[in-house]
């Protein structure tokens, strides 16, 4: 983006609507995915960007355009690998007189997550259980896709098995369609992280992957306290690689357990004992 | 790690290189199934054969069936890079001992995310945070 001021005023809109910082240095990002909306209005950039100011319905596909949705398929491997491998059987144990799981995907984006999940759900759990997987993204024409379940050709090159391709998928013109039986465990709600969550109920594993990232500091503290009683005490929270409960204010921090579970950290909700042990 | 590229579109072949070379493979390259076959009777067996499926003299499906049917090259990954896009397709493709497939056009990260899950991109790629 050529003019800042026009980048500047971008960014607090997006920074007002969802909390999320676009530093300098996103103006390719922000020029790359506002610029197609302008073509669509016959406006140059930096015009359209001047008639944000009075147009909501202008705005909405701004927000919906810039947040952020690069994903791909069991997207860097190795969560998927220790949901499968180590939570999974430690919640089989411990819910088999409910034999439930409900799992959140917290930013969900066009539901690579959610549906990688169901997939490995759909492989590994015994018969009779049942699980509900909840996506929920601030960009309504992203919830508009996973609830479509549809995907390209490109999509689904990035990180599905094949095998996983021809037995979840079926070939539509030149889209790939996601298994009904999967489609049917997704229940899609808008959901700004951003804000106070809705009823949403209690979740086993949340995952929060890759999207903190993009809030400030306060944002970041006040999401993942508003977390907390979303998740079972003996559930899961995953962050993505770069993330962490760290740089949190102390107590929040000790209220967040930090596990090994194969090869990544999970996020648990630390014991009455834990605290007591923290000194928190 | 060795990869062998298998296609008789010269760009293809290049694009492809470039890919896989920026992800510390040795390349060999091949541009049809029998030319491949010929390299590798003459020793020259890599690790994972990125395999077109339509090209003359021999198609990439042939050269899998033939491949896995040599018990000596059991350790060598095959995944299918190709615009053959049918599901049938692909299930043959599985069937008969291919291990991936790509669905030309793919971009880099495909086929980087492929070679990370046939586990061919070293371990732990992610750092815990």
């Amino acid at each position: 983006m050529t003019d800042p001021s026009a980048f500047a005023s971008v960014s607090a809109l997006v920074r007002r609507e969802t909390s999320m910082v676009y530093d300098e240095g996103k103006e390719y990002l922000v020029e790359a995915r506002l610029t197609p909306l302008a073509n669509a209005k016959g406006l140059g950039l930096e015009e359209y960007v001047a008639r944000l100011a009075f147009d909501a319905e202008e705005r909405r596909k701004v927000i919906d355009a810039l947040t952020i949705n690069e994903t791909s398929w069991f997207r860097d491997h190795t969560p998927y690998q220790a949901f499968t491998e180590a939570m999974l059987p430690a919640l089989l144990e411990e819910r088999s007189t409910t034999r439930r799981l409900r799992v959140w995907s917290a930013a969900c984006s066009s539901g690579q997550e959610a549906y990688s999940i169901a997939m490995l759900l759909d492989q590994h759990l015994p018969g009779g259980w049942e699980y509900e997987i909840v996506c929920t993204d601030i960009s309504t024409q992203m919830l508009e896709r996973v609830r479509a379940g549809r995907y390209s050709q490109v999509e689904v090159n990035r990180g599905l098995p094949a095998t996983s391709l021809v037995r979840y998928f079926t070939r539509v013109g030149r889209e790939w369609e996601i298994a009904d039986r999967l489609r049917e465990r997704i229940t899609v709600k808008h959901l700004n992280l951003a804000a106070p969550f809705p009823m949403l109920g209690t979740f086993d594993v949340i995952w929060l992957r890759n999207v903190l990232i993009y809030f400030d500091a306060t944002t970041k503290a006040d999401i993942l306290r508003r977390m907390l009683p979303m998740l079972s005490p003996d559930g899961y929270l995953l962050l993505g690689s770069s993330e962490t409960t760290l740089d949190l204010p102390a107590d929040l921090a000790a209220s967040w357990q930090r596990d090994q579970i194969g090869r990544v950290p999970a996020y648990r909700r630390a014991s009455a004992m834990t605290l007591s042990r923290t000194g928190a | 790690m060795r990869a062998m590229i298998i296609d008789d579109s010269r760009a293809m072949r290049s694009i492809l290189r470039r890919i896989v070379t920026g992800l510390d493979f040795e390349t060999t390259e091949a541009e049809h199934g029998q030319a491949a076959l010929d390299q590798m009777n003459a020793g020259v067996v890599p690790d994972v054969c990125l395999v077109d499926w339509n090209m003359p003299v021999m198609d990439g499906y042939t050269f899998i069936t033939q491949v896995r049917a040599n018990p000596e090259w059991r350790d060598v990954t095959l995944m299918m890079v190709t615009t053959e896009s049918e599901q049938r397709q692909i299930v043959r493709a599985l069937a008969a001992g291919a291990h991936e497939y790509v669905i030309k056009p793919f971009t880099a990260d495909a086929i980087e995310e492929k070679l990370e899950l046939l586990g061919l991109l070293g371990a732990d790629r992610e750092v815990p945070a």
